[in-house]
């Protein structure tokens, strides 16, 4: 059953350093508040998985918090880049970042495959593009090693013979989500765009919950996703815990924060500055 | 891309709105297409909005028949959920939606494109693990790519996106050439145009090579060929395409308006 606690008590609990851990939220509900709780809490060696790191994963890649990233797409939606990530691969700083990327339809199956408890999901995809091959040519300039440990591959159909892609199945130890509102028994209920939360949380060991609210009794929301509390390990009440991106019914997407993080994510110095005065200067979340 | 072009003396336009206006024009009304975000999303949204009322907009966040009232930054910005006719979790738009092949179009952008319509967004010069620029990666493309009934890309034209081979496949177009997205099982037809700021080529029916088959009014064959890193052929007669006319310009700069005035 869920346990209703602060965020720092949450992130002290459930994550730790060397985990792996999916923050889910695609575009709609990401959850800031926990990210920033650690950085706060300073969690190291991490294995960070998202389909879209955002500016979420920029802030906990530049403040060395990752060692790996796994993920689709790594870019600031309509802005650019990530610069943080980008530093990250290019230069290894601060620290080096592993990658491991797919496309968005296989990260989703492949949440599907943890979810349902199977070792891989199935799709058609990845045919014939440089992600599934082990080795290619770059260009004429040499062979391109795109997957250490593969965890892409292709399956024969047992039934028509097809060759099919199968892609691994992901179990992180932490999923961190956040959600419009939870009741007091730890029931969770988000709606507007659900993206890949529920797989992330039922493929995962532990989960954590920030809500825009705890509430006596969840009155129900048309396409809301309820993950029941026995499914979740920690809720911790955040109110505008997604921002910059948005609760649907409680906040706008901050689309002018987007574009201003380009200028500060762009260089090691304000984004230090930024991390020490909107991060470390912060208290962390209490109830 | 700032520079003004004055095709006649009534209308005056950049080479980005001509591009739109352009991409705008290759969609049907009644249409479902699969929107990616930057230029595409503002050529569909310019399609709903003048000749296209009834156009499926379907973008990867899940929403369906969204019919946003301004230009969303974001695949997910709050107000696609809010007047979309669906809204769908992430597995399911790609496994049920995508995937089987029911929609029309994929409308897709790109960092690097080759010949055969190939696009790389993953990562540029030096090697895979220490580029010389990293781009954002897949996202949605690939099996947009495979999916769709057919893919439009939208991109500026230049030497260095242009290329011979792109450095890394990020999402296949006719791969080597002809019969090889039927040998990789690729079931949608494969990119049908690429739309620039220069013009529009389209694949050669025997070679599946790209080649320019329209221009903008003011531009030259041979401009383009200069701003392409392969040996552009050009159609024997390339439809000369027309300008905005005021209702497109109108409605593309009533958009854009929007959305610089929510950035301020």
């Amino acid at each position: 059953m869920a346990e209703i606690v602060s965020l720092a008590e949450a992130v002290e609990r459930a994550i730790h350093d060397g985990d792996t851990v999916a923050m889910e939220g695609f575009t709609h509900l990401i959850p800031f508040a926990a990210g920033h709780e650690v950085i706060r809490q300073r969690r190291r060696d991490l294995t960070l998985i998202r389909m879209t790191p955002d500016l979420i994963y920029d802030q906990l890649i530049g403040a060395g918090c990752a060692r790996k990233l796994i993920f689709s797409w790594g870019g600031n939606p309509g802005v650019g880049s990530l610069h943080r990530f980008r530093d990250a691969v290019e230069h290894s700083w601060p620290v080096p970042l592993e990658i491991e990327e797919h496309s968005h339809a296989g990260m989703a199956n492949r949440y599907v495959a943890g979810a349902s408890g199977l070792p891989f999901a199935v799709l058609r995809g990845y045919n014939g593009t440089d992600l599934y091959r082990p080795e290619t040519l770059n260009g004429g300039h040499g062979p391109v090693p795109v997957m250490e440990g593969p965890t892409i591959k292709p399956i024969t159909c047992p039934f028509t013979g097809e060759t099919l892609t199968a892609v691994s199945a992901i179990r992180p130890d932490v999923a961190v989500i956040h959600a419009q509102r939870a009741d007091r028994s730890g029931n969770v209920q988000l709606w507007g765009i659900t993206g890949v939360q529920k797989e992330a949380v039922l493929a995962s060991a532990r989960s954590v919950v920030t809500v825009e609210e705890i509430v006596d009794e969840l009155d129900p929301r048309p396409g809301a996703v309820v993950l029941p509390g026995w499914t979740v390990s920690f809720v911790a009440r955040a109110p505008d815990g997604a921002h910059p991106s948005y609760a649907l019914g409680y906040s706008v997407r901050d689309n002018d924060y987007y574009v201003a993080w380009d200028a500060i994510a762009r260089e090691r110095d304000t984004f230090t500055r930024w991390l020490d005065e909107q991060v470390y200067g912060v208290p962390a979340g209490r109830l | 891309m700032t520079s003004q072009v004055s095709a006649d003396q009534a209308v005056t336009y950049t080479a980005d709105e001509m591009m739109t206006v352009s991409a705008a024009r290759a969609l049907r009304d009644g249409m479902t297409c699969f929107v990616g975000i930057g230029l595409p999303s503002s050529a569909a949204n310019l399609a709903r909005a003048t000749h296209a009322p009834s156009l499926v907009l379907i973008y990867e966040s899940g929403t369906i028949g969204a019919k946003p009232a301004q230009l969303p930054l974001s695949i997910g910005d709050g107000m696609l959920a809010e007047t979309a006719d669906a809204v769908v979790s992430v597995p399911e738009i790609f496994n049920y939606w995508l995937q089987p092949g029911r929609i029309d179009v994929g409308f897709l952008g790109a960092a690097q494109i080759d010949k055969f319509g190939n696009i790389n967004t993953t990562a540029i010069g030096g090697d895979y693990r220490n580029p010389k620029v990293r781009l954002p990666g897949a996202g949605g493309a690939p099996e947009i790519a495979a999916s769709c009934r057919e893919v439009i890309v939208v991109v500026r034209q230049s030497h260095r996106s242009f290329v011979e081979r792109v450095d890394f496949v990020t999402s296949v177009g006719y791969g080597s050439g002809p019969g090889d997205r039927e040998r990789l099982g690729l079931t949608g037809a494969g990119p049908k145009k690429i739309i620039t700021d220069l013009g529009v080529l389209e694949p050669d029916p025997e070679t599946l090579e790209f080649t320019l088959t329209g221009l903008y009014p003011g531009v030259s064959a041979s401009v383009a060929k200069e701003r392409t890193g392969w040996d552009l052929a050009i159609a024997a007669e390339p439809e000369i395409i027309a300008v905005p006319a005021p209702a497109e310009l109108d409605a593309l700069r009533r958009f854009q308006g929007m959305r610089a005035r929510s950035h301020q």
